[in-house]
């Protein structure tokens, strides 16, 4: 089914882009069998209910050849939310990806302020339930002690760790971490790997930033497409150390996909990057759950 | 494929694949790119406005006559800065110009905007606003550009006759429908955001008023391409949108 569809994607794309372009997206899409896993997508806030929101983005991802989505976050969004929020919100993302499991991942939303809370939603969420990752947002910044037995637990477990960067011109608000928060976190769980959301913003700063911390992988996800940015992260961590994604729907995937197919990287690096990373980082905690793909 | 957007010489703070004007030229013609219109990054910051637009002038010529149309830089708050106009029109042969109001230091209801606007819309030239050329959050801190507020544009648009406004790296602009009801504005897609951004974008503001521009170099040109196909417009509208609205607008110059 899945691959049916795939199929009819590539070929609307390419329906699409004929005629006026020969961009690189429309010969990749002809010739690649990678599958583009996109790591960083939202319900978002437009009218709906959960399931229609994913519904939308899933329509919108069939035309650029996405064939899975990570969800975390429901609506709307809450810089610091209390405990009934946080279970409201992975419900909204547990209610919307049990409709797309054959197009989905979810990440459970969690504060380290609530912390027992925290570990329980885990529990519920992805020792239980059917997420395998974890997202950490602007709650708290990541070097704090708070973080560390979710780390722990997600790490024991295998599960996807995404934690939100930033390092933002002027200074970011009080609980939002920069690249530099994320590796005393890093450093404290070695044998974790963990994803640096954004990679920063900045990206130039964010990658210097991770560089040295080989359990620390970039998202090139929610900024804007600056030429540059995937060569350097490519050049500078590795591409087994760079994964793709979107952003949406406060980004487009259009312009986030982008960055990976404008990049000055060779195929094997595109294939990494687009899929083949994520999709290492999830293996352990997708067997155990007799996820196959 | 026309794009409204890019430019040329170097980014302040980083170099870029495709500042050399060959090799951009070579990455626009690749990528299906049969003409573009060219700004120059010089244009921000330089005080010699006139060297920027000479060399602007040469390097169109220089590496793709035909192909790379430039648009010269006018900023109002230097002396005699209408000479710089009518040099772009009189002696480059420019079919119009490009205004950097924040990296310029004036806000659009400033007085002497509504002059050059008048002047440039008398010469029949084609006005491009750039709203922004980065992210202000990522910007260095030595040198921090907020965005350009666009309300006064709407009196702008609404008082000048024959003006024709095409804002550069917009998105969600407040007020665009009621500017492209002007009949004298225009918007790019390089900033453009949000899943199906330009769709969305072209159902308010009308597939009429919407320009394929890439921001390229700065941007990955793939960014633009790839939002002309997650659009997924009507084969009609997406052929104005990424060349005939710009070509209509050129050929309006007669």
């Amino acid at each position: 089914m899945l691959s049916a569809m795939m199929t009819v994607s590539r070929r609307n794309v390419l329906r699409t882009a004929a005629g006026w372009s020969t961009s690189a997206f429309s010969a990749w899409a002809a010739e690649s069998k990678t599958s583009i896993w996109d790591l960083h997508c939202h319900l978002g806030a437009s009218a709906g209910t959960p399931t229609e929101k994913l519904a939308a983005l899933i329509r919108v991802a069939d035309r650029m050849v996405i064939e899975r989505l990570c969800v975390y976050m429901g609506f709307p969004f809450d810089t610091d939310p209390a405990p009934e929020t946080l279970r409201a919100q992975n419900n909204q993302v547990l209610e919307a990806i049990g409709r797309f499991p054959q197009r989905t991942f979810g990440f459970v939303y969690l504060n380290p302020k609530h912390l027992q809370f925290s570990l329980d939603e885990f529990n519920r969420c992805v020792r239980d339930g059917p997420m395998v990752g974890v997202k950490l947002w602007v709650a708290q910044r990541a070097n704090a002690p708070a973080l560390d037995p979710i780390i722990e637990r997600a790490g024991a477990l295998g599960a996807v760790i995404f934690q939100h960067t930033w390092f933002k011109t002027g200074g970011n608000p009080p609980g939002e971490s920069t690249p530099a928060d994320l590796v005393q976190l890093a450093q404290r769980h070695p044998s974790v790997r963990m994803i640096c959301g954004h990679t920063g913003g900045n990206w130039e700063l964010g990658i210097r930033t991770i560089r040295a911390h080989k359990n620390l992988y970039a998202d090139t996800a929610g900024s804007d497409p600056t030429s540059g940015f995937v060569e350097m992260a490519v050049r500078e961590l590795g591409a087994e150390r760079v994964i793709y994604g979107s952003d949406v729907p406060g980004r487009s995937f259009a312009s986030q996909l982008g960055k990976i197919f404008g990049a000055d990287i060779s195929a094997a690096a595109r294939s990494l990057i687009l899929g083949e990373n994520l999709r290492g980082l999830m293996r352990p905690i997708l067997k155990a759950k007799g996820i196959s793909l | 494929m026309i794009d409204v957007n890019v430019s040329l010489s170097r980014w302040p703070f980083r170099r870029l694949v495709g500042d050399e004007p060959a090799e951009l030229v070579s990455r626009l013609r690749r990528k299906g790119v049969t003409q573009a219109w060219a700004g120059s990054f010089d244009g921000l910051l330089h005080r010699d406005i006139a060297a920027v637009n000479t060399r602007l002038a040469a390097d169109c010529r220089a590496h793709g006559p035909g192909f790379l149309v430039p648009f010269g830089t006018v900023n109002p708050k230097l002396p005699d800065w209408a000479d710089d106009l009518r040099r772009c029109h009189e002696e480059h042969r420019m079919p119009g110009i490009r205004l950097h109001p924040n990296y310029h230091g004036y806000k659009l209801d400033e007085p002497v905007l509504r002059e050059l606007l008048t002047m440039a819309a008398a010469r029949k030239l084609l006005v491009q606003i750039a709203l922004a050329m980065e992210d202000d959050r990522t910007q260095n801190p030595i040198m921090r550009v907020p965005p350009v507020d666009p309300a006064p544009l709407q009196s702008l648009a609404r008082d000048i006759p024959n003006l024709k406004l095409i804002l550069l790296n917009g998105n969600r602009i407040p007020g665009s429908r009621e500017l492209a009801q002007t009949g004298k504005v225009y918007f790019d897609i390089a900033m453009v955001e949000a899943v199906a951004g330009v769709g969305r974008l072209a159902s308010e503001v009308s597939p009429g008023r919407v320009v394929f521009g890439s921001h390229f170099p700065f941007y990955y040109l793939d960014s633009a391409i790839l939002k002309t196909v997650e659009a997924a417009l009507p084969e009609d509208q997406l052929k104005a949108v990424v060349e005939g609205n710009a070509r209509a607008l050129l050929e309006s110059k007669g």
